[in-house]
């Protein structure tokens, strides 16, 4: 059995100040039980006696220490030993932050508002410079064609397209299915189930299909986008591109982008496509409509230019996730954290960016007379 | 870090006895011994891929052998499981190649990380008392304790993981390429640290390193990774007379040259001023 760590205080009361006596194991395990007490002793205390400590490490050392000052008592009877420890750590200051400064609430708030204003500045021209970079860096692909990065391209377009088949696939079909049950129970009501098939095609092919589709894309590539960049800044790859003299926005950032506003429009239309046979197929098990009849009705009740509104969407939906993932990945400094972050940030913000120039367009296009 | 001697404390720290280790059908380690001394720096060179690494995390437990036996600090750790590992593990403190430290705590944080989950009855403040000191005595300037890794250099960093390796006052210290990519200043201000911790704290230091400096500077004696097994154990003057050809071309390069005779320099001068003291 390890004798803990004990004091007593003798000749308490007396003209110069007690002296305090320290037993047994002064070390980091039996610390917790003594300091308290030690460090709420009155005093006055004129010497410290260590003569029977067993055993002293550097926390021991440190409490003697921050006694011996806080009293300004001396310090008896350490071994050779002990002594080596009280010089290690003695004159170290025991004040000190362990953090960063952190002001009071009431400057901490305003300083955050003032904060995200200047971020949201500093983000705006941040964004502005990028496309220019963008622009600059696709200038210069045209006048040079055969640095154009085609394998790269290629292999984004299979990544953000081809891989993502099934996923989207799946996502549209129950989408449709949805959408044909729900609607059929509402039209039914007026009598107008027939009416399904106009809704089906037309939701699907000018709105969900294109959308889903954006917010899909956001989640698997975009994300993808951000953290692989990020990534690649934190390790040092990108800069090293720039020193070969290879550009990583011509390298890295337009085939991204290039490759998610190309897969973004037969995604879409591919979305579109799946829904509807969704549809149709709750239409000939649910609603009565032969398969081949429900894909017949979609040509004569489906205007040709819903299918305009949804493949012009598309590409600028495309373009939205890819810069909203390329852009933040870009800006990853510092740490792994930092990584995450950005990550979050450009899934957000390009589902946000989608959804509301989605508003925008859907007045747009039914002020043109696309109805 | 204990000053006062235990009966079982006189065993040597770290006994490994036939050690094999494998990753797929690569051995890097076949019937390896090693003992450590208690009170030594033991310096452990080898070629890269030798399984210098390697050989530090099966001691500490982070990669299971193949076969063989590890005992550190009387514990079997080739057979004990992580929970029962925690009395050993709050004894031994290990600095990583880059530092380790956790990007999103301060340097203060992150010696207070093993100080919370092993001593969590500690006040705060001497938590971070003694978080502060540690890192004082690793040798940063006080204003690194409220700095984030991502603000330190290279060589800060690495001091910053010696603060948390330690933190719990460990009587058994582990250094992977301590030196690897300072200065030759910085690194000669961290082997007399590490030598002055030892002697201070009466730590047994295991050293992995490429540095022959370090080597000849503060280590006792030196142990050689090659064939998968240690080859040789000794001093500097010892292992050169074993005469094995991978010792000789180590050594006996122009850079172990420069080495030995700057140490044998350092050393006439050192006498040279005594005599004259």
């Amino acid at each position: 059995m390890e004798a803990a760590a004990q004091y007593s205080l003798e000749g308490e009361g007396e003209g110069s100040g007690a002296r305090l006596v320290l037993t047994g194991q002064l070390t980091l395990r039996h610390m917790a039980a003594i300091e308290p007490a030690l460090a709420g002793l009155a005093g006055p205390i004129a010497a410290i006696d260590l003569a029977a400590v067993e055993e002293i490490d550097t926390v021991g050392a440190w409490v003697v220490c921050r006694l011996a000052r806080d009293h300004g008592a001396e310090i008896a009877g350490a071994s050779e030993a002990a002594e080596r420890l009280l010089a290690a750590v003695r004159g170290i200051s025991p004040e000190g932050a362990m953090g960063p400064p952190r002001p009071p609430v009431w400057e901490r708030v305003p300083l955050a508002l003032g904060e995200q204003v200047f971020a949201a500045r500093s983000g705006v021209i941040g964004v502005v410079g990028f496309i220019g970079q963008i622009l600059i860096g696709a200038g210069n692909l045209l006048r040079r064609p055969s640095r154009f990065p085609l394998t790269a391209l290629v292999h984004q377009m299979e990544l953000v397209g081809v891989t993502a088949l099934p996923i989207i696939g799946l996502m549209s079909f129950l989408i449709g299915i949805v959408i044909a049950q729900q609607g059929s129970v509402q039209l039914e009501q007026f009598g107008a189930e027939a009416l399904t098939v106009n809704l089906v095609g037309r939701i699907t092919l000018r709105e969900l299909g294109v959308l889903m589709t954006a917010i899909m894309v956001a989640g698997r590539s975009g994300s993808a986008f951000a953290a692989q960049l990020g990534t690649m800044k934190l390790t040092e790859e990108i800069d090293a591109m720039r020193t070969i003299g290879i550009s990583p926005i011509e390298a890295l950032v337009i085939p991204r982008i290039l490759a998610a506003t190309f897969m973004m429009v037969l995604l879409g239309f591919y979305s579109a496509l799946v829904a509807i046979i969704g549809g149709a197929v709750v239409g000939q098990f649910a609603l009565g409509i032969p398969f081949w009849t429900f894909i017949a009705r979609i040509q004569e009740v489906v205007p040709e230019h819903d299918l305009w509104v949804g493949l012009i969407k598309a590409p600028v939906f495309g373009l939205i996730v890819a810069l909203a993932g390329c852009y933040n990945g870009m800006q990853v400094r510092g740490n792994s954290e930092e990584v995450g972050r950005r990550t979050t940030m450009a899934v957000v913000s390009a589902i946000f960016a989608v959804i509301v120039l989605d508003a925008f367009f859907a007045v747009f296009f039914t002020e043109v007379g696309w109805g | 870090m204990r000053v006062a001697a235990r009966p079982e404390d006189e065993a040597p720290p770290i006994v490994i006895e036939g050690l094999v280790n494998r990753f797929g059908d690569f051995t890097v380690h076949e019937g390896l011994d090693l003992t450590v001394r208690r009170g030594e720096i033991l310096g452990v060179v080898g070629g890269s891929g030798s399984g210098k690494s390697v050989l530090m995390r099966s001691i500490i437990g982070l990669q299971r052998p193949a076969a063989g036996r590890i005992d550190v600090l009387g514990h079997t750790i080739t057979e004990i499981d992580l929970e029962q590992g925690v009395g050993v593990r709050r004894r031994w403190g290990v600095l990583f190649q880059g530092g380790a430290l956790f990007s999103t705590l301060t340097v203060g944080e992150n010696v207070e990380v093993p100080l919370r989950k092993y001593y969590p009855d500690l006040s705060t403040e001497l938590r971070q008392q003694i978080a502060r000191y540690k890192v004082i005595l690793a040798g940063l300037p006080e204003s690194a304790v409220a700095k984030y890794p991502a603000e330190l250099s290279g060589g800060m960093k690495k001091r910053a993981g010696l603060a948390r390796a330690l933190a719990l006052d460990p009587e058994l210290l582990f250094l992977d390429e301590p030196t690897a990519g300072l200065d030759p200043i910085g690194a000669a201000n961290f082997d007399r640290l590490t030598r002055e911790l030892k002697e201070t704290l009466g730590l047994t230091v295991f050293l992995i390193t490429h540095d022959l400096d370090t080597l000849y500077e503060i280590c006792d004696r030196v142990a050689v990774i090659a064939d998968k097994r240690i080859i040789a154990v000794g001093t500097i003057p010892e292992l050169i007379a074993t005469g094995h050809p991978w010792i000789e071309e180590y050594f006996g390069g122009p850079r172990g040259r420069a080495a030995g005779a700057a140490q044998a320099a350092h050393a006439a001068v050192t006498a040279h001023g005594r005599t004259d003291g």
